[in-house]
């Protein structure tokens, strides 16, 4: 009896508390992907700590759910049961995915007032692409990053040539890859030339070739695709060649994981992934190493990748301005900086890169700002309607031409006909 | 009366268990079979029922077909190879042998380590150039290969880590059911004159019968259920090579969020393990003598 009589009074007292709590603070759950190496939750908690200090009313929540594709299995789930975070970083190629389940409110929605539409228009152009539709921002740009190139100094000034000077075009990237390729007597490869990376996503890496040859690989209301273009099936034809006529590339498909490894290795000579592993290849490569550009055809270029702040539909209103509050001061151009500094990813406004402390970062190490002066040729990743589906199939068709098991042209059109196939409801 | 008693016993008795059954295997597997006549729902256009199309998609869904394929190769390929390796592994470690201990821990160690680990693991085992198995084949002067890479080689390589992963728990079952064989039955067959290899043909095996049925019946299993390391590994790539019909299942439903075609998916596999399941019981139960 006394058990039972002293439990009520706990439940009671407990119920008190929470209510209590509820009346003066907002919670806001925080999804958040583990993409990157390194003390990464750790910061994201030190954020979180600090913005409470500061904002006393609001108790943010962050929650680590895994990899990017687990964190939004679990965010949509939980959406689904009626139950979602209040606010996570996910793709900024989900936008679409997240608009046809209805689980997201548009940025542009919440932030109303002058202050707070100043704020959103003062993100890198070619971040939005990807965070804009309709006329209405979904997503804030928080951990972006572009495709850029490595290349090993040392092997440079082996093969004779000067360690300073990447490739700048196509025919100069050829050239120097014909030049760094090493083959011993019996004639097998120890060293290749370039690397682009084709396991996994081949379709974030071949967007830097169509972006450079000219062309744009979806519309922006993500329902229409360009894969058998002329200019895309060019860029395809290059890409095997680098492999199967100018002999400068591993030939298969060349895993995305092991890339910096094999530029760590030697193995090969230059290599194309995100500057996301910036950080990873100054800690590991054993010699002096450059990060530039892409190099460009008709033109530069390379997508954007990374992700993006949502703020999900089913939560209060107050959540929701809460959550706005969160993302606004998380990209302050201050912590932007920091962030950048802190990951490797590109700090996401210009204001960001003009802080003292990137200004100080940027002197001592040049390369981190190689991603940001590419950002004026960037262009958006491809995203669409039913977006996972419909980059699988172009995936399939690059692996496809990189295996020689459709030449490219007939690749691209068989992608083509299946994005097509996926997307007609969409058109109507 | 007592007979109804005795009744209500039973059923409450055997309650917690089918609670657990009925909630977590049973209801699931038919509210699949009931979305998988309906159409995905999204807020916009709610689910509808649409029959049989979701299973008329499969039948042209030529990755599906893909990866059925793929299925029945990884299946032949590692359920003989896994039994066989665990039954010599067993036997080996069952003998009076110095270390015995560190090596059947050293066999048992695969079973223990969680997949993507080990799939990581192996990811750099097959890494062209510099990788373990190009370090091997380049001792005997062989051109490099791009093992994960290549459409012709990317499901053996999963096959192979398959098997490697799971031979070892196999060995648990085998040696386990060998330590249980009296040894009265080798000493009479030395005493008949039997050679070591009609002793394990004619006594050893038919009396590990048991054992090997149940391996089976788990090697099928693991064969439609191991794909952890693909999704490290390959990615069901190039081109779909190595994708398999769970890996897709998943790929469906849980990257394209086309739950209700997911479902028809999953219908189809339990289709396939219920009937392999019991055509295994049905055939083999009369060739297995259990004491």
């Amino acid at each position: 009896m006394s058990l039972k009589r002293s439990l009520n009074a706990l439940v009671a007292a407990a119920a008190l508390a929470v209510g209590a709590a509820h009346a003066q603070q907002t919670e806001i759950s925080f999804y958040y992907p583990v993409a990157v190496g390194g003390p990464i939750t750790k910061i994201i908690d030190g954020l979180a700590a600090d913005f409470q200090k500061e904002n006393p009313g609001i108790k943010v929540t962050p929650i680590y759910a895994g990899t990017y594709q687990e964190t939004i299995v679990k965010a949509l789930t939980a959406h689904k049961s009626g139950n979602p975070p209040v606010t996570s970083v996910l793709l900024s190629t989900d936008m679409f995915t997240l608009i046809d389940e209805d689980a997201v409110v548009a940025v542009s929605d919440l932030a109303k007032s002058a202050e707070d539409q100043a704020w959103l228009s003062g993100f890198y152009p070619a971040f939005m692409f990807n965070s804009q539709t309709g006329g209405k921002v979904w997503g804030v740009p928080f951990q972006r990053s572009t495709i850029v190139l490595y290349w090993n100094k040392e092997a440079f000034k082996e093969a004779g040539l000067d360690p300073n000077r990447p490739p700048a075009t196509w025919s100069e990237m050829v050239e120097y890859a014909q030049k760094l390729t090493k083959r011993d007597a019996s004639g097998n490869v120890t060293q290749w030339g370039v690397q682009v990376p084709s396991s996994g996503f081949p379709y974030w890496l071949f967007q830097g070739f169509t972006t450079q040859n000219g062309v744009e690989l979806m519309n922006s209301a993500g329902t229409e695709t360009f894969y058998d273009k002329p200019e895309v099936i060019d860029a395809l034809q290059f890409w095997v060649d680098l492999s199967r006529k100018h002999r400068v590339m591993a030939p298969g498909v060349i895993e995305w994981g092991t890339t910096p490894r094999d530029f760590f290795e030697r193995k090969t000579a230059m290599m194309w992934t995100t500057t996301g592993n910036l950080t990873n290849v100054r800690n590991n490569a054993k010699f002096d190493f450059g990060v530039a550009m892409l190099p460009a055809n008709k033109r530069r270029g390379s997508p954007t990748g990374g992700g993006n702040f949502y703020v999900f539909k089913k939560s209060t209103p107050e959540q929701q301005q809460a959550a706005l509050k969160f993302i606004r001061w998380i990209t302050t151009p201050q912590r932007a900086a920091q962030w950048g500094i802190d990951t490797g990813y590109v700090a996401v406004t210009p204001a960001a890169w003009e802080t003292p402390v990137m200004k100080k970062y940027v002197e001592g190490f040049p390369a981190a700002a190689v991603a940001r002066d590419q950002l004026q040729h960037a262009v958006a990743e491809l995203s669409t309607h039913e977006n996972q589906r419909v980059t699988k199939a172009l995936n399939d068709g690059l692996q496809a031409a990189l295996t020689g098991a459709k030449p490219p042209a007939e690749a691209m059109r068989d992608a083509q006909r299946e994005a097509e196939r996926i997307l007609r409801p969409f058109r109507r | 009366m007592n007979r109804f008693q005795a009744n209500i016993h039973g059923w409450l008795l055997l309650l917690p268990a089918a609670v657990l059954l009925v909630a977590f295997t049973h209801f699931p597997a038919v509210a699949t079979l009931w979305q998988s006549f309906f159409s995905t729902g999204k807020p916009n256009r709610p689910a509808v029922f649409v029959g049989l199309e979701n299973y008329r998609t499969l039948i042209e869904d030529d990755v599906f077909w893909q990866s059925l394929w793929n299925n029945v190769w990884y299946a032949v390929g590692t359920i003989p190879v896994s039994i066989a390796l665990a039954l010599v592994m067993a036997l080996a470690v069952n003998r009076g042998l110095r270390g015995r201990a560190f090596l059947r821990m050293a066999y048992f160690t695969p079973t223990v380590l969680p997949m993507i680990a080990v799939a990581n693991i192996w990811l750099f085992f097959f890494t062209p150039q510099y990788g373990l198995l190009e370090q091997a084949t380049g001792l005997f002067g062989l051109p490099s290969h791009n093992w994960l890479g290549s459409p012709s080689t990317a499901l053996v390589c999963v096959i192979a880590v398959a098997v490697w992963k799971e031979a070892g728990f196999f060995m648990i079952f085998y040696l386990a059911a060998l330590q249980q064989i009296p040894p009265v039955y080798a000493e009479a067959a030395a005493v008949e004159g039997a050679g070591r290899w009609y002793y394990f043909r004619r006594i050893v095996f038919p009396l590990l019968m048991p054992t090997t049925l149940f391996v089976l019946v788990n090697a099928v299993i693991n064969s439609f259920r191991l794909v952890d390391h693909i999704f490290v590994m390959t990615r069901g790539g190039p081109d779909n090579a190595s994708s398999l019909v769970l890996f897709y299942l998943y790929e469906v439903g849980f990257k394209f969020w086309d739950t209700a075609y997911a479902a028809a998916l999953t219908m189809v596999l339990l289709a396939a393990l219920a009937s392999i399941a019991i055509a295994q019981f049905a055939l083999l139960e009369k060739r297995t003598h259990y004491r």
